[in-house]
């Protein structure tokens, strides 16, 4: 019964279609992200020029890359600048 | 999307993948805009995989092929079958013994500018898969309609298309969701029109559902379109109008209602 009201109000288990489109909604992610490394590099450089406006930053150590996201199935844009020194505020 | 006697609009219908009804939109397409009396030319440029020809009634007429024409043996108007009933539809059938690479996206584009000024619509069935054929297809069309199924491998391979498709400037793209099962949709086991349009982010035109009467149909060499009642058949109607700039609502497939949930919950669905 318990049950059967759970499902009633909308909090039943997660249903196949959620399963699909949760699954989707990450493996499209990768695929765009993967069939136009132009765009990565696009991104990268757009990075830099508003980073480096503030700090110097090393551009040979930096990585920018997509990987998964802290909770299941997120996606996350994962970005390690080192900073060689902070500009003096204006 | 709306035509004029002197530049027809050229739409492919493309999938990524195959055999999710790229074909039997075409046909019902093409037909559906014949009966609103615009004249329409179906090109098949699923070389060496004939099979508009097939659901069109049309396999016993043919003369010439695609290949035929961009080899520059007989002029297009030579090549095109008219359709028994509607006489202003015509097919360009595509040849069932060359291979793939026999037609190239050049050879196309001159032939859809030639064809122009001829007709209203003309419609491009493309082959699966995102190879030449593919490019070929959709070299010479001004917009693209993109068909899926409610199945995350079809959506995926819609999403890859719609990149291809932006790759090669071809950004007026629309959207149709083939074979919507209801019952599915309604247990929460099928993704929906919504759903996939949440997902990939295209203007939808419309949503098909799973209907025993495509087959018939198509034994019978009659798109769907032209049968009274059938729920496909309203779909594709829907399509062409809206296709032709009409503002259509989206036919209700399927009702979350309180009372199905109620049902559902209690195991009586
Ligand atoms: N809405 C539908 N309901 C039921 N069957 C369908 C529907 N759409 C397509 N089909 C069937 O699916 C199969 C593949 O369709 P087809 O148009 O040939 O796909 P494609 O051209 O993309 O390969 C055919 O057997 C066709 O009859
Ligand atoms: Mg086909």
């Amino acid at each position: 019964m318990f049950d059967a009201l759970r499902k009633l109000f909308g909090s039943e288990k997660e249903s196949s279609k959620q399963i699909a489109a949760r699954r989707l909604q990450l493996v499209l992610v990768h695929d765009r992200a993967s069939v136009s490394p132009e765009i990565m590099d696009k991104l990268r450089e757009e990075i830099i020029g508003v980073i480096s406006k503030y700090m110097d930053i090393n551009r040979e150590n930096m990585d920018i890359s997509l990987a998964n996201g802290d909770k299941d199935n997120s996606v996350a844009l994962v970005a390690n600048i080192p900073v060689s020194r902070m500009k003096h505020g204006k | 999307m709306s035509g004029n006697k002197t530049r027809a609009e050229i739409i492919v219908i493309t999938s990524g993948k195959g055999g999710v009804g790229k074909t039997t939109t075409t046909a019902n397409i093409g037909v559906g805009l014949a009966m609103k009396d615009k004249k329409v030319a179906l090109i098949d440029t699923d070389t060496g995989l004939r099979n508009l020809d097939l659901l069109l009634g049309l396999e016993n007429r043919i003369m010439y092929d695609l290949v035929d024409v961009t080899e520059g043996r007989v002029p297009y108007k030579k090549a095109l079958v008219p359709h028994k009933k509607f006489r202003n539809l015509f097919l360009l059938p595509t040849s069932q013994v060359k291979d793939k690479s026999s037609v190239n996206p050049e050879a196309l584009m001159k032939l859809c500018d030639e064809m122009k000024s001829e007709f209203d619509y003309i419609l491009i069935d493309c082959p699966a898969g995102i190879e030449q054929g593919f490019q070929t297809a959709i070299a010479g069309a001004d917009c693209a309609i993109v068909v899926t199924m409610p199945e995350i491998s079809a959506v995926r391979d819609a999403d890859k298309i719609i990149g291809e498709l932006g790759r090669a400037d071809k950004d007026n793209i629309k959207l149709i969701v083939n074979r919507i099962r209801p019952q599915m949709v309604e247990q929460g086991d099928m993704l929906d029109m919504k759903d996939i349009n949440d997902i990939l982010s295209i203007t939808c035109i419309g949503q098909v559902p799973d209907d025993e009467k495509v087959v018939t149909s198509t034994n019978r060499g009659e798109p769907v379109i032209m049968t009274e009642d059938s729920l496909a058949g309203r779909a594709y109607k829907n399509i062409v109008r809206r296709i032709l700039g009409e503002d259509v609502e989206f036919m209700d497939l399927h009702k979350d209602t309180f009372l199905r949930r109620l049902k559902r919950a209690f195991g009586m669905n």
